[in-house]
Protein backbone atom coordinates (compact mmCIF):
# COMPACT_ATOMS: atom_id res chain seq x y z
CA UNK A 1 0.00 0.00 0.00
CA UNK A 2 1.33 3.13 -0.66
CA UNK A 3 1.21 6.07 1.58
CA UNK A 4 2.31 9.68 1.86
CA UNK A 5 5.21 11.55 4.03
CA UNK A 6 3.46 11.28 7.09
CA UNK A 7 2.37 7.68 7.01
CA UNK A 8 -1.24 8.65 5.67
CA UNK A 9 -2.88 6.46 2.91
CA UNK A 10 -2.99 7.88 -0.90
CA UNK A 11 -5.76 6.12 -1.70
CA UNK A 12 -8.39 5.04 0.78
CA UNK A 13 -10.28 2.68 -0.82
CA UNK A 14 -6.85 0.04 -0.31
CA UNK A 15 -7.67 0.47 3.25
CA UNK A 16 -8.92 -2.53 5.24
CA UNK A 17 -9.33 -3.30 8.98
CA UNK A 18 -6.16 -5.13 9.31
CA UNK A 19 -4.36 -2.24 7.33
CA UNK A 20 -6.07 0.06 10.28
CA UNK A 21 -5.27 -2.12 13.17
CA UNK A 22 -1.63 -2.24 12.06
CA UNK A 23 -1.51 1.66 11.34
CA UNK A 24 -2.68 1.83 15.17
CA UNK A 25 -0.41 -0.26 16.53
CA UNK A 26 2.33 1.97 15.07
CA UNK A 27 0.37 5.16 16.59
CA UNK A 28 0.39 2.73 19.73
CA UNK A 29 -3.74 2.72 19.90
CA UNK A 30 -5.22 -0.09 21.15
CA UNK A 31 -8.58 -0.13 19.23
CA UNK A 32 -11.75 -0.69 21.56
CA UNK A 33 -15.13 -0.38 20.19
CA UNK A 34 -15.38 2.92 20.54
CA UNK A 35 -12.29 3.50 18.55
CA UNK A 36 -14.05 1.90 16.22
CA UNK A 37 -17.32 4.36 16.34
CA UNK A 38 -15.03 6.81 15.37
CA UNK A 39 -13.32 5.33 12.64
CA UNK A 40 -16.41 3.49 11.54
CA UNK A 41 -17.81 7.33 11.20
CA UNK A 42 -15.32 9.03 9.25
CA UNK A 43 -14.73 6.21 6.80
CA UNK A 44 -19.35 6.21 6.35
CA UNK A 45 -19.19 9.98 6.07
CA UNK A 46 -16.51 9.89 3.80
CA UNK A 47 -17.94 7.75 1.57
CA UNK A 48 -21.26 9.49 1.42
CA UNK A 49 -19.07 13.30 1.36
CA UNK A 50 -16.50 12.75 -0.29
CA UNK A 51 -14.20 14.49 2.59
CA UNK A 52 -13.28 13.47 5.88
CA UNK A 53 -15.81 14.79 8.80
CA UNK A 54 -14.72 17.82 10.63
CA UNK A 55 -14.63 17.00 14.67
CA UNK A 56 -17.56 18.62 14.96
CA UNK A 57 -19.28 16.35 12.80
CA UNK A 58 -17.82 13.06 14.35
CA UNK A 59 -18.64 14.51 18.02
CA UNK A 60 -22.58 15.74 16.43
CA UNK A 61 -23.71 13.09 14.00
CA UNK A 62 -20.93 10.68 14.92
CA UNK A 63 -21.78 10.40 18.57
CA UNK A 64 -18.56 10.74 20.43
CA UNK A 65 -18.20 13.10 22.41
CA UNK A 66 -14.75 15.97 22.09
CA UNK A 67 -13.80 15.44 25.40
CA UNK A 68 -13.72 11.03 24.51
CA UNK A 69 -12.57 11.59 21.48
CA UNK A 70 -9.26 13.39 22.26
CA UNK A 71 -9.32 10.90 25.32
CA UNK A 72 -9.38 7.83 22.70
CA UNK A 73 -6.93 9.50 20.64
CA UNK A 74 -4.39 11.20 22.16
CA UNK A 75 -1.92 13.25 20.01
CA UNK A 76 -4.92 14.63 18.24
CA UNK A 77 -7.85 13.03 16.47
CA UNK A 78 -7.65 14.52 13.12
CA UNK A 79 -4.08 13.12 12.73
CA UNK A 80 -4.38 9.11 14.46
CA UNK A 81 -8.33 8.83 13.79
CA UNK A 82 -8.02 10.20 10.31
CA UNK A 83 -4.83 8.43 9.36
CA UNK A 84 -6.08 4.54 11.20
CA UNK A 85 -9.21 5.47 9.16
CA UNK A 86 -7.01 5.58 5.77
CA UNK A 87 -8.14 8.62 5.22
CA UNK A 88 -5.42 11.93 4.11
CA UNK A 89 -4.40 14.16 6.75
CA UNK A 90 -7.37 16.70 6.94
CA UNK A 91 -7.09 20.15 5.89
CA UNK A 92 -10.09 21.59 7.44
CA UNK A 93 -9.85 23.79 10.45
CA UNK A 94 -12.29 22.43 12.61
CA UNK B 1 28.05 28.29 5.90
CA UNK B 2 26.18 24.95 4.36
CA UNK B 3 23.32 24.89 1.16
CA UNK B 4 21.17 22.39 3.27
CA UNK B 5 18.20 23.51 4.42
CA UNK B 6 17.35 23.88 7.72
CA UNK B 7 14.56 21.52 9.24
CA UNK B 8 13.03 23.55 11.55
CA UNK B 9 11.15 21.34 14.37
CA UNK B 10 7.07 21.69 14.06
CA UNK B 11 5.81 23.98 16.99
CA UNK B 12 4.00 21.49 19.44
CA UNK B 13 2.74 24.87 21.90
CA UNK B 14 0.87 27.78 21.26
CA UNK B 15 -0.62 30.38 23.24
CA UNK B 16 -2.75 32.41 21.68
CA UNK B 17 -4.10 35.81 23.54
CA UNK B 18 -7.37 36.79 22.40
CA UNK B 19 -8.03 40.63 22.82
CA UNK B 20 -10.91 41.69 21.23
CA UNK B 21 -14.98 40.97 21.56
CA UNK B 22 -16.07 41.13 17.92
CA UNK B 23 -17.58 38.49 16.50
CA UNK B 24 -15.19 38.96 13.36
CA UNK B 25 -12.32 38.87 15.99
CA UNK B 26 -13.62 36.27 18.39
CA UNK B 27 -13.00 33.47 15.84
CA UNK B 28 -9.61 33.49 14.69
CA UNK B 29 -8.49 32.67 17.66
CA UNK B 30 -10.94 29.69 18.52
CA UNK B 31 -10.14 28.59 14.93
CA UNK B 32 -6.36 28.67 15.60
CA UNK B 33 -6.41 26.80 19.30
CA UNK B 34 -9.33 24.36 17.37
CA UNK B 35 -6.46 23.17 14.76
CA UNK B 36 -3.86 22.89 16.99
CA UNK B 37 -5.90 20.32 19.37
CA UNK B 38 -6.64 18.43 15.78
CA UNK B 39 -2.97 17.61 15.84
CA UNK B 40 -1.73 17.39 19.18
CA UNK B 41 -0.79 20.95 20.04
CA UNK B 42 -0.71 21.99 23.01
CA UNK B 43 -2.42 25.28 23.79
CA UNK B 44 -3.03 27.69 26.12
CA UNK B 45 -5.36 30.78 25.44
CA UNK B 46 -5.50 33.89 27.19
CA UNK B 47 -8.14 36.21 27.25
CA UNK B 48 -7.88 39.58 27.95
CA UNK B 49 -9.68 43.52 27.93
CA UNK B 50 -12.66 42.70 25.48
CA UNK B 51 -11.55 39.05 24.72
CA UNK B 52 -13.32 38.13 27.93
CA UNK B 53 -16.60 38.37 26.13
CA UNK B 54 -15.55 35.15 24.41
CA UNK B 55 -16.08 33.62 27.97
CA UNK B 56 -18.01 35.66 29.73
CA UNK B 57 -21.45 33.71 30.81
CA UNK B 58 -23.98 35.67 29.52
CA UNK B 59 -21.96 38.09 27.61
CA UNK B 60 -20.83 35.58 24.92
CA UNK B 61 -24.28 34.89 23.40
CA UNK B 62 -24.56 38.40 22.59
CA UNK B 63 -21.00 38.82 20.25
CA UNK B 64 -21.51 41.01 17.59
CA UNK B 65 -20.00 42.37 14.76
CA UNK B 66 -18.70 46.19 14.76
CA UNK B 67 -20.07 47.85 11.84
CA UNK B 68 -18.42 50.83 12.81
CA UNK B 69 -14.46 51.11 12.23
CA UNK B 70 -14.07 47.60 10.49
CA UNK B 71 -14.53 48.09 6.42
CA UNK B 72 -15.15 45.87 4.34
CA UNK B 73 -13.79 46.95 0.63
CA UNK B 74 -15.91 44.00 -0.79
CA UNK B 75 -19.33 44.55 0.87
CA UNK B 76 -22.24 45.79 -1.07
CA UNK B 77 -22.80 48.52 1.92
CA UNK B 78 -20.56 52.08 2.36
CA UNK B 79 -18.59 51.84 5.63
CA UNK B 80 -20.46 55.02 6.28
CA UNK B 81 -23.49 53.34 7.23
CA UNK B 82 -22.18 51.53 9.78
CA UNK B 83 -23.27 54.34 12.15
CA UNK B 84 -26.93 53.46 11.29
CA UNK B 85 -29.28 51.79 13.63
CA UNK B 86 -29.61 48.32 13.27
CA UNK B 87 -26.03 47.94 10.48
CA UNK B 88 -24.32 46.02 13.45
CA UNK B 89 -27.34 43.40 13.67
CA UNK B 90 -27.58 42.87 10.21
CA UNK B 91 -23.90 42.47 9.41
CA UNK B 92 -24.07 39.94 12.85
CA UNK B 93 -26.89 37.98 11.45
CA UNK B 94 -25.40 37.61 7.72
CA UNK B 95 -22.31 36.65 9.70
CA UNK B 96 -23.74 33.73 11.77
CA UNK B 97 -25.62 32.77 8.69
CA UNK B 98 -22.12 32.00 6.74
CA UNK B 99 -20.66 30.71 10.33
CA UNK B 100 -23.06 28.16 10.67
CA UNK B 101 -23.20 27.34 6.41
CA UNK B 102 -19.22 26.09 7.21
CA UNK B 103 -20.20 24.39 10.00
CA UNK B 104 -18.72 26.44 12.30
CA UNK B 105 -20.23 26.46 15.70
CA UNK B 106 -21.23 29.46 17.78
CA UNK B 107 -18.89 31.18 19.63
CA UNK B 108 -19.96 29.57 23.78
CA UNK B 109 -20.46 26.07 21.71
CA UNK B 110 -16.88 26.63 20.58
CA UNK B 111 -15.27 28.27 23.87
CA UNK B 112 -16.44 24.91 25.18
CA UNK B 113 -15.50 22.77 22.20
CA UNK B 114 -11.66 24.29 22.78
CA UNK B 115 -11.71 23.24 26.54
CA UNK B 116 -12.95 19.96 25.82
CA UNK B 117 -10.28 19.37 23.32
CA UNK B 118 -7.98 20.07 26.13
CA UNK B 119 -6.91 23.85 25.41
CA UNK B 120 -6.69 25.83 28.55
CA UNK B 121 -8.67 28.63 29.39
CA UNK B 122 -7.18 31.38 31.40
CA UNK B 123 -8.81 35.30 32.25
CA UNK B 124 -6.59 38.33 32.66
CA UNK B 125 -6.39 39.46 36.27
CA UNK B 126 -6.04 43.45 34.99
CA UNK B 127 -9.12 43.46 32.50
CA UNK B 128 -11.15 41.50 35.38
CA UNK B 129 -10.79 43.89 38.02
CA UNK B 130 -11.31 46.71 35.53
CA UNK B 131 -14.66 45.32 33.99
CA UNK B 132 -15.59 43.94 37.96
CA UNK B 133 -16.02 40.74 36.45
CA UNK B 134 -15.67 37.70 38.99
CA UNK B 135 -14.23 34.56 38.24
CA UNK B 136 -18.06 33.56 38.60
CA UNK B 137 -19.00 35.63 36.19
CA UNK B 138 -16.99 33.42 33.19
CA UNK B 139 -17.93 29.69 31.76
CA UNK B 140 -16.81 26.95 34.13
CA UNK B 141 -14.09 26.05 31.49
CA UNK B 142 -11.43 29.06 32.30
CA UNK B 143 -9.00 27.40 34.81
CA UNK B 144 -7.55 30.52 36.48
CA UNK B 145 -7.33 34.13 36.61
CA UNK B 146 -3.69 35.09 35.83
CA UNK B 147 -1.59 38.02 35.40
CA UNK B 148 0.62 38.48 32.75
CA UNK B 149 3.88 37.52 34.19
CA UNK B 150 2.19 33.89 35.17
CA UNK B 151 0.80 33.01 31.38
CA UNK B 152 4.36 33.74 30.16
CA UNK B 153 5.49 31.54 32.47
CA UNK B 154 2.86 28.78 31.33
CA UNK B 155 3.88 30.14 27.63
CA UNK B 156 7.57 29.14 28.15
CA UNK B 157 8.42 27.64 24.73
CA UNK B 158 5.39 28.04 22.74
CA UNK B 159 4.60 30.34 19.85
CA UNK B 160 2.67 33.15 20.76
CA UNK B 161 -0.25 34.57 18.72
CA UNK B 162 -1.75 37.92 19.29
CA UNK B 163 -5.74 38.67 18.09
Amino acid sequence: MEVDDEGFLTDPNTWNKDIALAIAAEENIQMSDRHWVVVDFMRADFTEKGQAPTIRRITKAGGVPTKELYALYPGGPAKKAARIAGLGKPTGCL
Amino acid sequence: MTDEPVKEEPIRKLSIICSKGTLDMAYPGLVLANAARMVGIEVNLFFTFWGLEMIHKEHQHKIKVASVGNPVPYMPIPSIMGILPGMSAMATKMMKKEIERIDAPPIPEFVEMVADSGAHLYACKMSMDMMKFTQDDLVEHVEEVLGAIEFYDKSAGAQIIFI
